[in-house]
């Protein structure tokens, strides 16, 4: 190897009209390709490769980005659990995807199941039910604040309508977080729409199967469709519970995490922490231990999906 | 014999019973389709109401007297509905532009492209999609503000122009689907890398093309967290702040407030009826939420 490198180098110093050494073919052959990604190569490392390391750095100093950084080693993150807010956080998160995260892939199904088909009908509720997730921003949760509006809100319009006294929602501590759950089934058309594309994909002949064995539909749902769809659900699944360790605009706007920190998300906290408090050591330690909770989700999801979840491949 | 009592069945299909479940299916649907357009019937409702109407009990959806007045109100005031909108509008725009050139380049680059490390770096690609903005946030931000880019456009524009992984992931997949016979050839007669890319990539990409531009569209038009973070003087914020402002110091001016909201929705809805497929297209092929 090392003579050949050797014999080379001679070869192209003694003759100079010699073929294009392979340095110059090597390049020749990969520019093109690394200035076609280059954009990309470049912003990974300046915006996210650069960034991920620094916050860890961060998050072993203390900084409050007016005084010079000072190095306190694990203290931020010995702070953070010992802070009772944290936990707060962490729990309303928790609270929040256990509850909304299975309602919301219900609900999408649900509403997969019933725009299922051919017709204008099924086409118009799609955009329909669609539309609200296209939406979603400030604008949206400004309009739910007026909607749950104690005294003269809609949702206690139609609640009273059936005799129902509503709640103070969100003023109250108790109702807010269900308030945020209930605002955030309206925005589960994107998810209904992956359901659609699932149900669309499961083969017409084994629920003609099924049909002539007598199934009925609740069996053929049980039985066919639910197995043939467990590895979308299980990706939505997971998808929401990581969506809901980002939550930020709706709550900032809704609730800014009160009343009585009952709606204090995770991100919103640390959002707090660093751009309100300037603790920005503290804040990058909250940001790693987010990027910890995202990885062992993803990894759970990577690691399971092939166990526990039906592929029709593998039966072929 | 199964043969036999299939036909039988067929045949015997179109009178066997009364659709009791397509009935049903269709109620359900009315009902839940009349919760879902509901908050958006109230949203313009109240924004046409005069004060008084819209504190009243029971509520009343017919706005009586009509009234324009809170709209008007939100041109050139205190907080100034149409300098929210021209910057919102220009970030879009740039966005766009850096979004679509960018994303394409470096897809095309992934698709058709050999380069020492791609199949490495287009793994590095799909990891980086897992990772939240909030992870690196703080150190981002940090830049911005050592560059002097604070309470500027920049930082909401410039890293547009380095690429995003699901629609470079969206795009790249598209383009493994265009057949190689039009690339040889059009090499034949003499065109470079670029050009191929230009003219045969291009136009044919129209439909993925527009759906990444439908949610670059939608996702800065609805970004709230960046110009949070850049942005602190009131001429130089977009609709999701300037609206997030005016609801912390317009307290319960409801009506005003939902002329706001229906002003900052409106272009989303018109973008949304007429290019509703792209948006499906998008959130089908990589199961990104909207």
């Amino acid at each position: 190897m090392s003579s050949g490198l050797q014999t080379y180098n001679t070869t192209t110093a003694l003759q100079p009209a010699a073929p294009v050494p392979r340095w110059q073919q090597a390049i020749r052959k990969n520019l093109p390709g690394y200035l076609f990604a280059a954009p990309w190569l470049i912003g990974f490392f300046v915006f996210t490769l650069g960034p991920f390391i620094a916050s860890l750095v961060l998050s072993l100093q203390q900084w409050d980005m007016l005084t010079p950084m000072k190095y306190v080693g694990l203290r931020n993150f010995e702070r953070m659990l010992q802070d009772n807010l944290f936990w707060q956080s962490l729990r309303v998160t928790l609270m929040y995807t256990v509850f909304a995260v299975p309602l919301q892939l219900a609900m999408a199904l649900l509403l997969a199941v019933l725009v299922n088909g051919q017709g204008a009908v099924k086409l118009f509720f799609r955009a329909v039910f669609f539309l609200p997730s296209v939406t979603a921003g400030v604008a949206v949760a400004v309009l739910w604040r007026w909607l749950f509006n104690p005294e003269f809100g809609l949702i206690n319009f139609l609640l009273d309508q059936i005799n129902i006294v509503g709640p103070p929602w969100l003023s109250s501590p108790y109702w807010a977080l269900p308030a945020v759950i209930v605002m955030s089934l309206w925005g589960v058309g994107s998810t209904m729409l992956i359901y659609l594309a699932s149900l669309q994909a499961i083969p017409d002949y084994l629920y003609e199967a099924a049909e002539i064995d007598g199934a009925s539909v609740v069996d053929k749902f049980r039985f066919i469709t639910l197995p043939m769809m467990s590895s979308t659900i299980f990706f939505t699944l997971v998808i929401g519970i990581i969506g809901s360790f980002q939550i930020f605009t709706q709550i900032y706007i809704l609730t800014n995490g009160g009343p009585e920190n009952a709606t204090l998300f995770y991100v919103l906290y640390l959002y707090q922490k660093a751009f309100r408090g300037f603790e920005m050591g503290l804040a990058s330690a909250m940001a790693w231990v987010l990027f910890l909770i995202v990885l062992a989700l993803t990894l759970i999801q990577l690691k399971l999906a092939g166990r526990w979840v039906y592929y029709e491949a593998e039966e072929a | 014999m199964a043969a036999v009592t299939n036909m039988t069945n067929l045949t015997a299909k179109p009178m066997r019973r009364i659709p009791y479940l397509e009935i049903l299916r269709i109620i359900i649907l009315i009902a839940l389709g009349a919760l879902f357009v509901l908050p958006f019937l109230w949203m313009v409702s109240t924004s046409f109401k005069e004060t008084g109407q819209a504190y009243r009990f029971p509520p009343e959806f017919i706005p009586q007297p009509f009234t324009i007045k809170n709209y008007l109100n939100l041109w050139g005031g205190p907080i100034p509905f149409d300098r929210f909108y021209i910057n919102t509008i220009i970030i879009v725009i740039l966005s766009e532009i850096g979004t679509l050139t960018s994303c394409t380049l470096v897809a095309y680059s992934f698709a058709r492209l050999k380069w020492w490390g791609r199949d490495v770096w287009f793994v590095v690609l799909l990891a980086t999609m897992m990772l939240p903005f909030q992870v690196v946030m703080i150190p981002v931000y940090i830049i911005f503000r050592q560059l002097g880019w604070l309470d500027t456009l920049l930082p909401l524009v410039v890293p547009t122009f380095f690429g995003n992984p699901f629609y470079i992931f969206l795009l790249r997949q598209f383009f493994l689907g265009i057949p190689r016979d039009l690339e040889d050839a059009a090499r034949v007669d003499g065109a470079g890398t670029f050009r191929i890319l230009w003219q045969i990539f291009l136009p044919l990409s129209k439909p993925v093309l527009l759906t990444v531009a439908m949610f670059t569209f939608v996702g800065h038009w609805n970004d709230f967290l960046g110009p949070l973070l850049y942005l602190s003087s009131v001429d130089n914020m977009t609709i999701s702040v300037g609206l997030a402002m005016f609801q912390g110091r317009g307290g319960s001016n409801w009506p005003a407030l939902m002329s706001a909201a229906t002003l900052a929705t409106v272009p989303i809805l018109i973008i949304f009826t007429l290019f509703q497929k792209y948006f499906v297209k998008g959130i089908v092929l990589t199961g990104m939420k909207g």
